[in-house]
């Protein structure tokens, strides 16, 4: 009889451990072996990225809005992305960051709806915090495993006669507030929209916020450089999402006719 | 960053944590406990929001204020709560201050290699009627106090409670000696001054002042008549009571 | 003894810098100089420039001056902001200006900002860097008037309206969205204003109050304090310490005054005198 439990179940093997001197959680291990593990890796660094997307409140619900551009590097890659992403019927959600990690969740976020509204058939509907909190524990979990989702995601929605805005990205960290920029729309775009947001959710008409959205993505495009002159809007009210086609906008580059030189130059 | 291109391959390791700014704060009376937090969630120099709570109720006398890495913060009291739901439903009662002050420590602990890189304060009331504060360190350690303060600002605000609530460095006037509990209102004053004292001079604190005020079953709430932006959470009938108290600090 | 060995040079003295390095490999970290997280801001108008900047000087995570001047005077019609290191934003400014008074009266003409522009530009890049001043220059001279930006190593650029500092983005932007060529001298004067407190109330780098300064052909006008958006909260209690308050061990007093009686030594009158014969 082999008194040493965690031996039990293993295939003999006289010659190694035979007085059994190992700690117990440094047992010689005899199962399957995954040649690979080695070569498995984690995100390390994100690869094919989106830059910023901005979402605020307004009187009928969210309006979200990124643009087109997945950049390889410094180098405009991709530029007829979708960066806004509808989840059931209820809620948009918006991607900076990777873009394949942001590819996966919108596959893992089907999956979820299938599971939650078609498969359960029970009538109830997962709203934008429910998405929400499913996000931020999926993302927590992730960087809990050293293996994180490289995205910040902003997750807007209306249900029940409530307006939902709220950010997650790849750390876990979470927060709501009326208008909310992730990438460089948190230096330059934000400051915009607090401005003209701030106070006035519920004042806000859907072409005023239309406005405002666009005047900060007009200057989100004259200040990063990773930008896009071409983006989605889209609204998620009581009437239900909607995700605008690709558009562009004006933008004015008079001033620049002006400018000699860098210092002293005059001609 | 401009000047790290890659120009040769790097390898660059993912941080899981991140500190979050903002600052906490409780004290303990003879029976009452008071414990606060600004509500200002920030990322390097950026506010992510103006209004992230801190603090946060875990029963009808006990109440909890997180504060570092705010993802850490938001999970651990989502479990804490979780296990207190848990003891409510094998002993029909809540559980009592000083368990929940145990309960952390071994909640915290069991996360010695890979913590939650948060400061706790639990404030509230003992079972024997006495308000109380415990703190903790990111790994468990604790202890019951009379004040505490923690977070971005810590240093500027416990040399202040220090001189003022444990008197330190102050002698009492000839013939009379310090109080050993400060009454309600002096409390709420000290803690007010506290958070618009950080303000000023932290640029992480600011823009919101969240305030817990939890009275023993019998307390008289003096100096709670008149004082602005103060709820009661609870309901009428329980013994212990709860306020809070919403201001708001400077924006910049 | 006039040795080799002390022979001190003009400028920066670096006989620290080996100990100083050797100390920061150890893992003993430099102290903290003061830095002016701040934004400043300047812009082009109609008939000049209005420069702008916050009052917030930090350490770090903490506010080290609530109310700093970081408007420099340059000469009468040239006015420099400073970002970054505060005591070298300080020192070139005012040595810049030092110069720039000195070269006006040696050329008997009022000073270009072309002139403040290119010796700050050269006295940055001969110090690499190690200078860390991020200045925003602005003046009005007999060409007209001028905004640069230059940075820490020595480059300028010159536009119509420019920021700098960690606030520089959250001004841009205002900047971007509301800045018109030509624009009257009160309008520009609000959009600077506009401009600095989105760098007050979305960086935590940059705080307190709106300094202004606007400058024309005819009339510079500092507008120290121009707007007060940050005062601080009445405090609830008072703070006033009882006499008596602070204990002590040993009570010593004594008399600062010296008192002195002089008594004038007469020579003797015979008896014991020496024999001076």
């Amino acid at each position: 009889m082999d008194h040493f439990p965690t031996n039990w179940g293993r295939p003999r093997n006289e010659k190694h451990d035979a007085y059994n001197t190992y700690p117990l959680h440094d047992r010689p291990y005899n199962g399957p072996k995954d040649s690979f593990a080695e070569g498995v890796q984690r995100t390390q660094q994100p690869i094919v990225t989106g830059t910023s997307v901005l979402a605020f409140k307004y009187k009928d619900g969210i309006m979200m809005a990124a643009d087109n551009l997945a950049s390889y590097g410094s180098l405009a890659r991709f530029k007829d992305i979708q960066r806004l992403h509808p989840v059931g019927s209820y809620t948009v959600i918006g991607a900076g960051g990777d873009m394949s990690d942001f590819q996966y969740i919108q596959g893992m976020l089907e999956d979820l709806i299938i599971e939650e509204e078609n498969t359960a058939a029970d009538g109830h509907k997962l709203g934008p915090a429910e998405i929400h909190e499913y996000l931020s524990l999926v993302m927590y979990q992730r960087r809990s495993k050293l293996n994180p989702l490289w995205n910040s995601l902003l997750v807007g929605g209306f249900k029940d006669g409530q307006r939902f805005l709220a950010y997650v990205d790849l750390l876990g960290t979470t927060y709501t507030s009326s208008t909310i920029a992730t990438g460089y729309g948190a230096y330059i775009a934000q400051p915009l929209l607090r401005k003209a947001v701030e106070g006035k959710e519920d004042l806000l008409t859907e072409e005023q916020a239309r406005e405002i959205m666009e005047q900060s993505l007009r200057v989100l495009f004259y200040r990063d450089a990773r930008s896009l002159n071409k983006f989605q809007i889209a609204t998620i009210t009581a009437a239900g999402a909607t995700i605008s086609e690709s558009r562009t906008l004006k933008t004015e580059w008079a001033f620049a006719e002006g400018i000699r030189g860098y210092g002293a130059q005059v001609q | 960053m401009p000047g790290e291109m890659a120009h040769h391959p790097q390898q660059r390791q993912f941080n899981p944590y991140s500190e979050n700014g903002g600052t906490i704060l409780a004290i303990a009376g003879r029976d009452f406990a008071v414990i606060a937090g600004d509500t200002r969630q920030t990322e390097g120099y950026s506010i992510q929001t103006r209004y992230a709570p801190k603090v946060f109720t875990l029963t009808d006398k006990a109440v909890l204020a997180v504060n570092g890495f705010a993802a850490d913060g938001n999970m651990f009291v989502k479990k804490v709560k979780q296990r207190l739901e848990w003891y409510r439903h094998a002993h029909a009662k809540d559980m009592p201050l000083r368990a929940i002050a145990r309960l952390i420590q071994t909640m915290l602990y069991a996360q010695r290699f890979f913590p939650y890189y948060v400061y706790n304060i639990l404030g509230g009331i003992e079972d024997d009627g006495t308000g109380a504060v415990y703190s903790f360190d990111p790994v468990g350690s604790y202890e019951r106090e009379a004040c505490r303060a923690a977070g971005a600002a810590s240093s500027l605000v416990q040399p202040f409670l220090d001189n003022q609530i444990y008197f330190k460095n102050q002698k009492a006037a000839p013939g009379s000696a310090h109080p050993t509990h400060l009454p309600l209102s002096t409390v709420i004053a000290l803690v007010t001054d506290s958070f618009t004292s950080a303000t000023e001079r932290h640029i992480e604190v600011g823009d919101g002042l969240e305030m817990y005020i939890v009275l023993a079953s019998g307390s008289s709430g003096q100096g709670l008549e008149g004082v602005k932006g103060l709820r009661e959470l609870s309901t009428k009938g329980e013994a212990e009571r709860v306020f809070v108290i919403r201001r708001d600090l400077k924006k910049d | 003894m006039a040795n080799a060995s002390f022979y001190q040079s003009a400028g920066f003295d670096f006989s620290n810098d080996v100990r100083n390095q050797f100390l920061q490999d150890k893992g003993l970290p430099l102290p903290k100089a003061t830095s002016t997280g701040t934004t400043i801001v300047g812009c082009l108008f109609k008939d000049g420039i209005v420069l702008g900047a916050d009052t917030r000087a930090t350490e770090g995570d903490i506010v080290a001056d609530k109310n700093c001047e970081k408007i420099h005077y340059i000469t009468d019609n040239i006015r420099c902001c400073g970002a970054g290191t505060a005591a070298d934003t300080e020192f070139t400014t005012a040595l810049i200006s030092s110069n720039m008074e000195l070269h006006a009266l040696s050329t008997g003409r009022k000073p270009r900002v072309v002139t403040a522009m290119t010796m700050l530009k050269q006295m940055l890049f001969r110090y690499q860097g190690h200078i860390g001043a991020a200045l925003v220059l602005g003046g009005v001279d007999s060409t007209g008037a001028h905004l640069f930006t230059i940075h820490p190593h020595g480059s300028t650029d010159k536009l119509p309206y420019v920021t700098m500092g960690s606030g520089s983005l959250a001004a841009m932007a205002v900047f971007e969205s509301e800045w018109r060529p030509n624009m009257e001298k009160n309008d520009a004067l609000r959009l600077v204003t506009a401009a600095i407190s989105a760098g007050i109330f979305n960086d935590l780098g940059s705080g307190s109050n709106v300094d202004a300064c606007v400058i024309t052909a005819t009339h510079t006008e500092m507008l120290r304090n121009f707007v007060k958006p940050n005062e601080r909260a009445v405090k609830e209690r008072n703070y006033k310490f009882r006499r008596g308050t602070t204990a002590w061990k040993m009570e010593n007093i004594r008399s600062l005054v010296v008192d002195e009686t002089v008594t004038l030594i007469a020579p003797p009158v015979g008896g014991d005198a020496m024999d001076t014969t």
